[in-house]
C-alpha cells in the first residue's frame, strides 16, 4: 500500500498547483525510496527512461519551425478565412462542425485549432452569432452554456482523433510501453481500434450539440411568449 | 546500414535546441535570460549526447531542467512575430499554398510508413523499418520546411526564430511526456501496477472476462482523474489490470485492449479539474462564471463514451 505514496503525491502537488514537471519528479523520487531505492538510482532511472522516450518529443520539435514559419506568414488566417466560409445556422452545428474539422485533421496529424488559438477568438463567437441570427438576443445564461460546449467540442475533438494518428504521443507512449515488456505490438493495430470510439465521441458531441440548439429554441420561445 | 535513423533526427533535434539556446542567450531583453537558456541548452544536450552520457548524469540534468522551471527560471521571449495585418496581409498574397507544405507533413507520414520503409540497396537501406513511422514524419517535417521557405520567400534564420517563439510559449511543458514515462517507468520498477491490481483482482469477480474489461476501462479513467493525465495512468493500470487480466490470463488483444483503454482515460480527462489547461483554463480564457462549467458540459459525453468503451472492448478484444 506504501507504495502508491506517488499517487498520493501527485493529486495533492496538482491540487496545490505546484509546478507539473516538480510534483512528478517529487512522485517518482518517493516511489523509488518507498521502494528500497538509493537517491542515485532513482536518477539513473529517471535518465535512462527520459533518454529512451526522447521520441516523445520529437515530432513537436521538429515541427514548431515550418509551423512558426507558415504562422508568420498567415497560415491561421487564412484558415480562418476558409472557416468562416463555411457556415452553418446554429450555434449546436457549428460546434459539431469545429468538432468535425478538429477530429479529422488531427487524425490527420495535422494539429489546427486549440482553446487560445481557436475556441475563443473563432468558434464561440462564431456559436453564439448563429445563435443570435436565429433567435435574435440571448441571455447571459445561455451565453456561459454557448461557449462551455464550444470548449468541449475542442477537447472532445481533440482527444478522439488524436488516437487515430499513428505519429503522436499516446500511440507512441502505447508501444514504447509493449515494447518495454517485449510485446509485439502495431501501431497501426492501435489506431485502427481506435475508430470505434472515435466515431462514438462524434455522435454524443452531436446529442449534445442538439440539446444545446433544442434549449436555446425553448428559452427563446419563453421569451417570445412573455 | 540504415541512412535515417531516429538518432539522425535527435541530433537535428538536439541541434534546434542548441539555436534556440544560443538566440535566448543573445537577447538581452530576455526576462529569464540564464535561465531559459539553460534549460534549452540543458534539453539540447540530452538530445544530442543521450547516446554516449550515462543515464544517471541526464538523470542530474533533468533534475537541474526541473528545478529551474519551478523556480520559474524558465520564460517566454518578448520577441515580436509578425502583426496581424501584416499576416493577414500575406495570407491573401499566398492564399492556399500556405496549406500545402503543412500538409506535406502527414502525406510524408502515410507515404513513409506504406512505400519509404521498402526502398534499399542490397544492405543500405533508406531508414530503419522498425521506425519508420517516426522517421518518416520528421522526414516530412523537413521536406515541409524546404516547401515552407521556397513558398514564403523567408531566410533560414526566420524558421529558427519562429521555431523557438512557439516551443517557449509551451516552454517547460514540452518534457512533461517523457517525465511523465519515466514516472511510469518507476511507478512500474517499485511494483506499484502490482499493489493497484492485487486490491482489483482481491475486490472484484475478475475471472469474469467481462469484470477485468469494465475494471480496465473504468481503472484508466478513475486514475485519469487522480493524476490529470491519461498517459500516467496507462502505464500503472495497463500494467496492473490490463495485461494480466484482459491479455495474459483471458487472451485478450493489447492493440484493441491499449487503444480503447487510452481512449477510457481521456474520458477521465474530460472530468477532472486536474487537467487544467483543457478544463480549467478555458472556463477562464471564455470568462465563465462558474470555472467547472466546461467538465459539466462535458460530463455527459464522456459517460456515453466510456460505456461504449466498455462494451466496445468487451465485444472486440477477445474476439481478434
Amino acid at each position: 500500500m506504501i507504495k502508491l505514496i506517488g499517487i498520493l503525491v501527485v493529486a495533492v502537488g496538482f491540487a496545490l498547483r505546484f509546478n507539473t514537471l516538480l510534483v512528478v519528479m517529487a512522485a517518482g523520487i518517493v516511489t523509488g525510496l518507498v521502494a528500497g531505492m538509493s537517491f542515485n538510482e532513482i536518477m539513473t532511472l529517471f535518465g535512462k527512461y527520459f533518454i529512451e522516450n526522447r521520441y516523445m518529443t520529437l515530432p513537436v520539435v521538429l515541427m514548431v519551425p515550418v509551423i512558426g514559419l507558415l504562422e508568420r506568414h498567415g497560415l491561421q488566417e487564412r484558415a480562418e478565412t476558409l472557416i468562416r466560409r463555411t457556415r452553418a445556422a446554429t450555434a449546436g452545428r457549428v460546434l459539431l462542425l469545429y468538432c468535425a474539422v478538429r477530429q479529422i485533421s488531427i487524425s490527420l496529424g495535422v494539429n489546427i485549432g486549440g482553446h487560445a488559438g481557436a475556441v475563443r477568438p473563432l468558434v464561440a463567437p462564431m456559436a453564439e452569432g448563429a445563435a443570435r441570427a436565429q433567435h435574435g438576443a440571448v441571455s447571459a445564461k445561455t451565453v456561459e452554456s454557448i461557449r462551455a460546449h464550444a470548449a468541449a467540442a475542442e477537447n472532445v475533438g481533440n482527444f478522439f482523433g488524436e488516437d487515430i494518428f499513428i505519429a503522436v504521443g499516446a500511440i507512441l507512449l502505447m508501444k514504447g510501453f509493449f515494447d518495454a515488456q517485449k510485446i509485439e505490438v502495431s501501431v497501426w493495430a492501435m489506431a485502427l481500434w481506435g475508430l470505434p470510439s472515435a466515431l462514438v465521441a462524434f455522435a454524443a458531441m452531436g446529442w449534445r450539440a442538439r440539446a444545446l440548439d433544442r434549449r436555446i429554441a425553448r428559452e427563446a420561445a419563453k421569451e417570445a411568449a412573455r | 546500414m540504415k541512412l535515417l535513423t531516429l538518432e539522425v533526427f535527435y541530433v537535428i533535434v538536439g541541434a534546434m535546441l542548441a539555436l534556440v539556446a544560443g538566440r535566448i542567450a543573445r537577447d538581452p531583453a530576455h526576462p529569464r535570460r540564464w535561465g531559459s537558456a539553460l534549460f534549452w541548452a540543458l534539453l539540447a544536450v540530452v538530445f544530442l549526447g543521450g547516446k554516449i552520457l550515462p543515464p544517471a548524469v541526464v538523470g542530474y540534468l533533468v533534475l537541474a531542467m526541473v528545478v529551474l522551471a519551478s523556480l520559474r527560471q524558465v520564460g517566454s521571449s518578448t520577441e515580436k512575430s509578425t502583426t496581424r495585418a501584416e499576416r493577414a496581409a500575406e495570407a491573401d498574397r499566398l492564399e492556399n499554398r500556405l496549406l500545402w507544405p503543412a500538409l506535406l507533413i502527414p502525406a510524408t507520414a502515410v507515404a513513409g510508413t506504406l512505400v519509404l520503409d521498402k526502398i534499399h540497396l542490397g544492405d543500405v537501406w533508406l531508414m530503419e523499418p522498425k521506425q519508420a513511422a517516426l522517421i518518416s514524419l520528421g522526414l516530412g517535417a523537413l521536406l515541409a520546411l524546404a516547401a515552407a521557405l521556397r513558398t514564403t520567400g523567408a531566410g533560414v534564420t526566420a524558421p529558427v526564430q519562429e521555431g523557438g517563439r512557439l516551443l517557449q510559449t509551451i516552454g517547460w511543458a514540452l518534457v512533461l511526456p517523457q517525465l511523465l514515462a519515466a514516472l511510469g517507468g518507476i511507478f512500474s520498477q517499485a511494483g506499484v501496477g502490482v499493489v493497484v491490481a492485487d486490491l482489483v483482482t482481491r475486490a472484484l469477480p475478475t475471472q469474469f472476462p467481462v469484470v477485468a474489461v469494465a475494471a480496465y476501462c473504468l481503472g484508466m479513467a478513475l486514475f485519469t482523474i487522480c493524476m490529470g493525465n491519461a498517459f500516467a495512468a496507462f502505464a500503472v493500470i495497463t500494467g496492473g489490470i490490463g495485461l494480466p487480466l484482459i491479455v495474459q490470463q483471458h487472451g485478450g488483444n493489447p492493440a484493441i485492449m491499449a487503444a480503447i483503454g487510452m481512449l477510457s482515460g481521456y474520458c477521465g480527462t474530460l472530468l477532472t479539474p486536474m487537467a487544467a489547461n483543457f478544463n480549467l483554463v478555458p472556463a477562464m480564457l471564455l470568462e465563465l462564471s462558474d470555472k467547472n462549467a466546461v467538465i459539466k458540459a462535458q460530463a455527459p459525453i464522456a459517460a456515453v463514451i466510456l460505456t461504449a468503451n466498455i462494451a466496445l472492448m468487451y465485444f472486440c478484444v477477445y474476439c481478434f
